[in-house]
C-alpha cells in the first residue's frame, strides 16, 4: 500500500509526460528528423508505446496491491491516491496545483487511451505516408485550375498527436478541477489543430473552427460550475488530502483534515449520502450549520427551529429543497455543460460530424479514446457531485442525442459520417447510462466503445485509403480485395451492435449495452412516472438502429457487387503497419468486456465507483425521482448479505429482460439491414420514396445545421453587417469628415503662410537687398569721390539750412 | 560791407586765411591720388580749422575776461594738433602697409572693399 502511493504516481507521470517530451522534441527538431521527418513518427510511436507499457505496469501493480478487493462490492470509500506534484500558485485560499487522483478508473483509462493511441500511431505511420513527400491535395484546385501542391507535414501530424495524447492523459490523471480544465482546453486546441490538418481546404478550416467554437460554449458553462464550486467549497481537489503513504489526513477529532470536493458533498459522516455542503448552504443564504453534531448541541435552545432544519437536512423525503441545493444543481449542470460540448451531446453535437475533415487516424483518436471520451470521463469522475435532478438532465440529454444521432446515421452515405453519428449516438448511450444511475454501465461502455469505435474508424480509414473516396455508394464487394479490413470491421460492427449469446458471453458491446439497458429498466421500474420509461425504450430502440446502420455500412462497403468498377480495381489491402493494429484492436473489441472472474474491466471499474453512488437516492426538488441501486440491475452475488430476497428476484428479472431485449433489438436491426442491403429483398430506394419527408428530414441531419444557422449564425451576421454598415458610414464618415476638414483648414493655413507671412518676410528681404544693391555704387572706393561727396553734402546741407529752412 | 583789405588785421582776416587753407586742403584731398598728398590735404584742413578756433578765441572777442581764462580756442587748437599727429601716425602706418601690399600708394587702387 505504502509503496503504491509512491510508485503509481511516478509510473503514471512517466506515461503522461512521455508524449509531451515527444511533442517538444518534434517541435524543435521535427523537420530535421530523417527524410521529411519520418523519424518523428517513430519517436511519437515510441513515446506513446512506452506510455502504454508504463500504464500496464501501473495496472499490474494496482492488481497486485488491490486485486483481492476486486469482485467484492464495496459500499465505503473508494480506494484512491491523490497528491500534488507542483504548485502553480497560491492566491489567498486559491491553490492551483498540478496533482493526481489515481483510482482504478484512472489506471483503466490510462491503459485504454495509451493502447488505442499506440495502435493509432502505428496505423498513422502507414496512413500518413503521403505526407512524406510533396503532397498534392486532391480536393483543392487552385484559382488557375491547377493542382495544389505543398510540402509534406508528416512530422507536424505526429507532433499534434503526441500533444493530444499528453492532454488527454492529463485530463484523466488530473487531481483537481482547475487542472482538468487546463487539459480540457488543451484537448480542445489539439482537436482544432488536427481537424484543421488540411488547412488549405476551406471545409477543414470551417470544421476546426466549428469544433473549437462549439466547445467554447460548453466550456462557458463549465466555468460557471467551477466558480460555483470554488466559491462555496474553496477547493478544487477531487480527493481528500493524503499523507505520503496514501492515508487520508485527519485532525484530532478524526475528521478528514482537508476534504476534497467529493468528501464535501458526500461526507464520511453522512455515510456518503448526498448532502448539500455547508459552504453551499451558507453561500445560498441558509445557515451553514448542517452538521449532525451541531444540531445536537443546539437542540435545547431552539428545538423547534432546529427540528425544521433537520428536516431540511434529510430533505429527500421532505419535498422542499435544503438551502444551497440549487447551487449544487448549478455546479453539476455547469460541469455537465462542458461535457456536453466535449462529448458532442445534443444540442452541441454538430461539431463532431464535421470533424471528419481531419485525417482518419485523428477521427479514430478523437472519437474513441480522447476528446469525446473526456466529456463522459468527467461526468463519471464528477459523478458524486451530481444531484438526482442533474442526473435526470444528463439522462434526458443523452436520450435525445442517442435517438437523434442514430436516426441520422441511417441515411448518411459518407462512411466516416455514419461512424461519426454512431459515435454521437453511443456517447448518448453513455450519458443516458450515467443519467439513470448506471455509473458502472456508462464507464464500461466508454471503455468498450473506445476499442470498437477506434477499430471501426481505422477500418474505414483503411477502406478510404484503398478506394480514395468516403462515399459508400461508390464502394461494394471490397471484402475480396481487403480481407483483413473486412473481417476486423465485421468484428467492430458486431461489437458495437452488441452481438452475443444471451446470458452467456458476447462481444464487448454486448456486455456494456446490456448493462445500460438493464439499469435503464431498473430506473424505469423504480419510478412510477411512466415518462421515465422513455429512457428504457429509447435505449432499446437505439440498439436496433445501431445494429441496422452498422450492418448497412458493412454491407454497402464490403458485400455485394462493386458499384464503381474503376475504384474497385484500384483497391488493395492496406500495408501491414495498418492492418496489424486493426487485428489488435479487434481482439480487444471482442474480449474487453468479458465477465471473467477477478480482474475483469467491470470489476476494475466497480472498484473506482464513487462512494455512496450505489445507495438508492431520491431528488430533493423533484421528489418523485428515485435512483435505484445499480447493483440491483444484475444478478446479485450470493455473498451480498445486504440484498433481500425480493430484491434478488427483481434483479434477476431485470437482467433477463434486459438481456433478451438487447439481444432481440440488435438482431432485429441486423436482420433489417440484411434484408435491405445484404440480400436485397427490399429496395432502399422504394422505402426512401415511400417516406420522402422523413428521409429528407434525416438526410439533412434534423436540420440542425440549418436551425443553428438561422438562430445563431444569421442573426450574428445580420448584426455584424449592421455594425459594419454603422462603422463604414457613420464612424468612418465622421472620421473621414474630420480628416477632410483638417485637410481644408491646413490648405488654407498653408496658403496664408505662403502668401502672407512668407510674402511679407520676402518683401522686406527684397527691399533690403534692393537698397543695399543700389547703395553699393556709393561705396566706390575712390577717396576723391568721398571727399567730393562730403563737400557737396555739407554745402547742400548748409544751403538748405540757410535758404530752405531759414534757421 | 567793409573791405577787408582796408581794415586793420582782425578776426575776419584770420577767418579768411583759415577758409582759404580749408578749401586748399579739401581740394588737395579731392584731387591728389598719392596717399601722402591726401595726408597733407588733411593737415591743411585741420590747420585751417585751427586758425578759426584761435581767431575766435582771441581777446577781441572776449567781453568778460573775468569769467574765463580766455584760452578756450587755443586749448581746442592744441587738442586738434595732438589729434592730427595721432591721425597722421596711423595714416602713415596704413600707407606703409598699403605700399607693402600693392607697391604703390595710389588711393584709387585701394578699392578692394568697395560695395
Amino acid at each position: 500500500m505504502e509503496d503504491l502511493a509512491a510508485t503509481l504516481p511516478m509510473l503514471l507521470m512517466g506515461a503522461w509526460l512521455l508524449p509531451l517530451v515527444s511533442f517538444a522534441l518534434i517541435v524543435f527538431l521535427g523537420p530535421s528528423m530523417g527524410k521529411a521527418g519520418i523519424k518523428a513518427g517513430y519517436l511519437a510511436t515510441a513515446a506513446i508505446g512506452t506510455s502504454f507499457l508504463l500504464s500496464m505496469a501501473a495496472l499490474v501493480l494496482w492488481l497486485n496491491g488491490h486485486g483481492s478487493e476486486l469482485g467484492t462490492s464495496h459500499h465505503g470509500q473508494t480506494t484512491y491516491y491523490t497528491g500534488q506534484w507542483y504548485s502553480l500558485m497560491e492566491i489567498g485560499n486559491l491553490k492551483l496545483t498540478i496533482g493526481y487522483y489515481i483510482d482504478s478508473l484512472t489506471i483503466g483509462m490510462f491503459c485504454m487511451v495509451t493502447l488505442i493511441a499506440t495502435c493509432i500511431h502505428f496505423y498513422a505511420q502507414g496512413y500518413m505516408h503521403d505526407e512524406l513527400h510533396e503532397f498534392t491535395d486532391p480536393e483543392i484546385t487552385t484559382s488557375d485550375g491547377g493542382k495544389f501542391t505543398r510540402p509534406g507535414r508528416y512530422h507536424r501530424f505526429f507532433q499534434y498527436m503526441s500533444l493530444f495524447c499528453f492532454s488527454m492523459l492529463g485530463v484523466v490523471i488530473s487531481g483537481n478541477l482547475a487542472m482538468t480544465f487546463v487539459f480540457w482546453e488543451l484537448v480542445g486546441i489539439c482537436s482544432y489543430f488536427l481537424i484543421g490538418f488540411y488547412i488549405e481546404r476551406k471545409s477543414a478550416c470551417n470544421a476546426a473552427n466549428k469544433a473549437f467554437i462549439v466547445n467554447r460554449i460548453g466550456d462557458f458553462g463549465m466555468l460557471i460550475g467551477m466558480m460555483a464550486i470554488w466559491a462555496s467549497l474553496g477547493t478544487f481537489n477531487f480527493g481528500d488530502e493524503q499523507d505520503a503513504t496514501g492515508q487520508v489526513l485527519r485532525n484530532e477529532q478524526g475528521d478528514v483534515a482537508n476534504p476534497g470536493i467529493f468528501s464535501h458533498v458526500r461526507s464520511e459522516k453522512n455515510h456518503y449520502a448526498l448532502k448539500v455542503p455547508a459552504g453551499m448552504a451558507m453561500l445560498a443564504g441558509g445557515d451553514g450549520d448542517h452538521d449532525g453534531d451541531h444540531d445536537g448541541h443546539h437542540e435545547d435552545e431552539e428545538g423547534a427551529q432546529q427540528a425544521e432544519h433537520h428536516d431540511h437536512d434529510t430533505a429527500s423525503s421532505g419535498g422542499s429543497a435544503p438551502a444551497g441545493y440549487y447551487l449544487l444543481i448549478v455546479a453539476g449542470l455547469g460541469i455537465f455543460c462542458g461535457c456536453v460540448g466535449k462529448s458532442a451531446q445534443f444540442p452541441l453535437h454538430t461539431w463532431l460530424p464535421d470533424a471528419m475533415e481531419g485525417p482518419t487516424p485523428v477521427s479514430a483518436l478523437v472519437h474513441s479514446a480522447t476528446m469525446v471520451a473526456a466529456g463522459v470521463f468527467l461526468v463519471g469522475r464528477f459523478y458524486p457531485v451530481f444531484a438526482p435532478e442533474v442526473l435526470l438532465v444528463i439522462a434526458s440529454v443523452g436520450c435525445v442525442t442517442l435517438f437523434m444521432a442514430a436516426t441520422i446515421a441511417i441515411t448518411a452515405t459518407d462512411i466516416k459520417r455514419v461512424l461519426a453519428y454512431s459515435t454521437v449516438s453511443q456517447l448518448g448511450y453513455m450519458m443516458l447510462a450515467l443519467g439513470v444511475g448506471g455509473w458502472m454501465a456508462g464507464m464500461f461502455h466508454l471503455l468498450t466503445h473506445a476499442f470498437f469505435k477506434s477499430l471501426l474508424f481505422m477500418c474505414s480509414g483503411s477502406v478510404i485509403h484503398a478506394v480514395h473516396t468516403n462515399d459508400m455508394t461508390e464502394m461494394g464487394g471490397l471484402r475480396k480485395k481487403m480481407p483483413y479490413t473486412a473481417i476486423t470491421m465485421l468484428i467492430g460492427c458486431l461489437a458495437i451492435s452488441g452481438a452475443g449469446i444471451p446470458f452467456l458471453i458476447g462481444f464487448s458491446g454486448f456486455h456494456s449495452k446490456d448493462a445500460i439497458i438493464a439499469q435503464a429498466l431498473n430506473f424505469a421500474q423504480a419510478n412510477d412516472n411512466p415518462l421515465f420509461s422513455i429512457f428504457y425504450y429509447v435505449a432499446a430502440i437505439g440498439a436496433a438502429i445501431t445494429a441496422f446502420y452498422m450492418f448497412r455500412l458493412w454491407y454497402m462497403t464490403f458485400a455485394g457487387k462493386p458499384r464503381n468498377q474503376e475504384r474497385y480495381d484500384h483497391a488493395h489491402e492496406s500495408p501491414k503497419v495498418m492492418y496489424v493494429p486493426l487485428i489488435v484492436l479487434a481482439v480487444f473489441a471482442v474480449g474487453v468486456g468479458w465477465p471473467i472472474p477477478g480482474p475483469s474491466v467491470t470489476n476494475l471499474l466497480e472498484q473506482a465507483r464513487p462512494a455512496g453512488t450505489v445507495a438508492t437516492e431520491t431528488g430533493a426538488v423533484l421528489t418523485g425521482l428515485t435512483y435505484p441501486n445499480e447493483h440491483h440491475a444484475h444478478p446479485i452475488p450470493a455473498g451480498d448479505t445486504h440484498a433481500t430476497d425480493a430484491e434478488r428476484k427483481r434483479a434477476d428479472a431485470i437482467h433477463t429482460e434486459a438481456n433478451l431485449v438487447a439481444f432481440s433489438t440488435a438482431l432485429a436491426g441486423f436482420l433489417l439491414a440484411t434484408m435491405f442491403y445484404g440480400l436485397r429483398k427490399i429496395d432502399p430506394t422504394d422505402v426512401r420514396q415511400q417516406f420522402a419527408r422523413t428521409y429528407r428530414f434525416l438526410i439533412n441531419k434534423w436540420w440542425f445545421d440549418e436551425l443553428y444557422d438561422a438562430i445563431f449564425v444569421r442573426p450574428v451576421l445580420v448584426l455584424a453587417k449592421m455594425i459594419s454598415w454603422n462603422d463604414r458610414t457613420v464612424l468612418d464618415g465622421i472620421v473621414d469628415g474630420s480628416v477632410r476638414t483638417v485637410k481644408l483648414v491646413s490648405r488654407i493655413d498653408n496658403l496664408i503662410d505662403r502668401l502672407l507671412v512668407d510674402g511679407l518676410v520676402n518683401l522686406i528681404a527684397r527691399w533690403t537687398y534692393d537698397i543695399g544693391a543700389s547703395l553699393r555704387s556709393v561705396q566706390s572706393g575712390k577717396l576723391s569721390w568721398y571727399v567730393m561727396a562730403i563737400v557737396v553734402g555739407t554745402v547742400t546741407l548748409f544751403v538748405m539750412a540757410s535758404f530752405v529752412l531759414r534757421i | 560791407m567793409t573791405n577787408l583789405l582796408t581794415q586793420p588785421v582782425g578776426v575776419s582776416h584770420y577767418m579768411a586765411v583759415g577758409a582759404v587753407m580749408f578749401v586748399c586742403g579739401i581740394v588737395c584731398m579731392a584731387t591728389k591720388r598719392n596717399a601722402l598728398g591726401v595726408l597733407m590735404g588733411i593737415e591743411l584742413v585741420l590747420n585751417g580749422a585751427n586758425i578759426n578756433f584761435i581767431a575766435f578765441g582771441s581777446a577781441y572777442l572776449q567781453k568778460d575776461s573775468a569769467m574765463s581764462l580766455g584760452l578756450d580756442g587755443q586749448l581746442i587748437a592744441l587738442f586738434v594738433i595732438v589729434l592730427a599727429a595721432a591721425e597722421a601716425a596711423v595714416a602713415l602706418a596704413i600707407a606703409l602697409n598699403f605700399y607693402n601690399n600693392h607697391h604703390s600708394i595710389d588711393v584709387d587702387r585701394a578699392d578692394e572693399l568697395k560695395g
